[in-house]
């Protein structure tokens, strides 16, 4: 059987002063403080941006970079038209393992594309953000890059994105004016949506 | 009657000067941790969208403090339990009224001391405020009814009459060097000169005395690395039990505490309110050039230098507790015991023997 020697550190004389290594101590946080204020104080006079004082991120004000390859909440893809490039092929709902995509396609005035998805649901509550859809996705329609992160809501309901919302994701619920530039079925009465998105 | 007000003035001068720079003690504490590790720090309070870099956090914090109710315990000795904070900020406090921030002021045939009262032994003085500190902390465990309070309570006093033995022993080198125990003539006789050059301050005739007196004063003012009676984050401190603003008043009288012992080192190792060079009309430098003062200058001057002084050492302080570890107990004795107090002796003794050789 092997023998480990386990070799104890014995300080030495040096280090047993106890002051040089306080000094030294000293020495590493004065360092990063005197950095750190210059930086603070170039900052406040608008230098040396590039140089990060902190690694602290302000958050609402400040976003953290994100990964290109982060998958955040989806959106849509349009036409050059404006029309939505799903083609209603039911892959993703079929694929989206918390199910939580509802698609209702419809008819597609033009006889080169098939389908259009008459109403297209997400329900942000439920998906795993697994982005199986966005890889499944035959037409590149579907994509999770717009960067949003602070999904929240104060319902279920609320959670849950429409159309218009995947199509345009500067929009947040409420839902107020109906921008899609086609043949669809958002009807607007006295402001309020209605109909069957 | 003239004379009462002045000292009034004085007094109220020195009171909110001390505890407003208490209250920035909480915003340096967390800014300069924060700036040390690379964070920002506490910057989200604000009043009309104006956040000052955090400089409101000691205002909610204070409110913070008084709204919160006030737990006593069942089964403690109310009298002691309520006595204990204003003990430790009363005694933390009272001891700067010996402190001298300025040379005197004459303002025709008045001569005021920019010092509360002008104590003959006002070392001594500041030392008895000190000590008796100690009350509130071993009065705080006691009454609290609470084990873990009294361990901490006894573990302060421990702490604290160690190292006030070898805080005091520090300073008699000093005193024997200027040979009086008057803060104010103190501070005078370190207005000389060697050669012309060097000033001599306390620090430059006393480097050792220096050096264990910094560290004995950490100890006494119960900050990290010498934080065993608190010990926030593990062990239980002797304030376990106080809640709202009587723990808010032991905070405080920890803050009032590193002042004083900041002042104290500027007075007595720093040259308190002395600028080198400075003398009462003007500068003298040592290559013969003068600039010539008005008396107001001249003291304004020195109070403005006392409390540059005082602040650094303020920062000194809180630098070297975000720097290192806390002791362990026995580590902190034998440190006290074995390592302080013999080089203190040695100090006084060897200070002794070349004043008594070489002194005149
Ligand atoms: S990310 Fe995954 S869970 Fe979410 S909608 Fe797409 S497939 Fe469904
Ligand atoms: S897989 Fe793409 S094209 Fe098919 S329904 Fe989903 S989003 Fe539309």
């Amino acid at each position: 059987m092997a023998v480990k020697v386990v070799r104890r550190c014995e300080l030495t004389l040096w280090e047993k002063l106890y002051v040089p290594l306080i000094l030294g101590g000293l020495k590493i946080t004065s360092a990063h403080f005197f950095r750190n204020l210059f930086l603070h104080s170039a900052h406040r006079l608008g230098l040396l941006k590039h140089l990060r004082a902190s690694v602290t991120f302000q958050y609402p004000e400040e976003s953290r970079p994100l990964a290109a390859r982060f998958r955040s909440r989806h959106r849509l893809t349009v036409r050059e038209d404006g029309t939505p490039r799903c083609v209603g092929c039911m892959l993703c709902e079929t694929v989206c393992p918390a199910k939580c995509i509802t698609i209702v396609a419809g008819e597609h005035p033009d006889p080169n594309v098939e389908k259009y998805p008459v109403r297209f649901d997400i329900d942000l509550g439920v998906c795993v953000y697994c982005g199986y859809c966005v890889e499944v996705c035959p037409e590149d329609a579907i994509r999770m890059d717009t960067g949003i992160l602070d999904v929240s809501a104060y319902s279920r309901d609320e959670m849950k994105l429409d159309i218009h919302e995947l199509m345009n994701p500067a929009l947040r619920k409420p839902v107020g004016d109906c921008s899609l530039t086609f043949p669809h079925q958002c009807r607007l009465a006295d402001g309020q949506m209605k109909g069957g998105w | 009657m003239i004379d009462l007000a002045i000292k009034l003035v004085l007094a109220v001068f020195v009171f909110f000067g001390v505890l407003n720079l208490a209250a920035l003690h909480t915003w340096l504490e967390r800014k300069q941790s924060a700036v040390i590790q690379d964070r920002i720090g506490a910057n989200r309070a604000s009043i009309l969208g104006w956040r000052l870099m955090g400089l409101f956090h000691p205002l909610a914090d204070s409110i913070k403090m008084f709204m919160k109710e006030d737990v006593v315990p069942a089964g403690v000795d109310r009298t002691l339990h309520l006595l204990a904070p204003f003990f430790s900020v009363f005694f933390a406090l009272v001891g700067f009224a010996a402190i001298p921030f300025g040379d005197r002021f004459v303002i025709g045939d008045r001569v005021i001391d920019l010092q509360v009262a002008k104590i003959d032994v006002g070392l001594l003085y500041i030392f008895a405020m000190l000590s008796l500190g100690v009350y509130g902390v071993i009065l705080a465990g006691f009454a609290s009814r609470n084990n873990y309070a009294l361990l901490g309570g006894l573990r302060a006093t421990a702490q604290m009459i160690s190292y006030e033995i070898a805080l005091g022993i520090a300073i008699v080198g000093v005193v024997m060097i200027y040979g009086t125990m008057d803060l104010e003539e103190l501070v005078r006789a370190q207005g000389k000169t060697l050669g012309g050059w060097i000033p001599l301050w306390g620090i430059v005739v006393q480097p050792v005395a220096f050096v264990v007196f910094l560290t004995a004063a950490l100890a006494e003012t119960k900050r990290v690395p010498f934080d065993l009676p608190e010990g926030e984050s593990e062990i239980i401190g002797y304030f376990v039990e106080y809640s709202g603003m009587k723990f808010g008043m032991f905070f405080l009288a920890d803050f009032l505490e590193t002042i004083m012992v900041a002042c104290l080192a500027t007075t007595l190792f720093l040259g308190g309110w002395q600028v080198p060079y400075l003398m009462p009309d003007g500068f003298h430098f040592p290559w013969g050039a003068t600039v010539p003062l008005a008396q107001w200058t001249y003291v304004l001057l020195g109070v403005a230098s006392f409390s540059i002084k005082v602040v650094v050492f303020c920062w000194l302080f809180m630098q070297v507790r975000w720097t290192l570890p806390r002791f362990r107990y026995d580590q902190l004795m034998r440190l006290g015991w074995l390592g302080l107090f013999p080089i203190s002796v040695v100090n006084v003794l060897v200070t002794a023997s070349v004043l008594a050789f070489f002194g005149d």
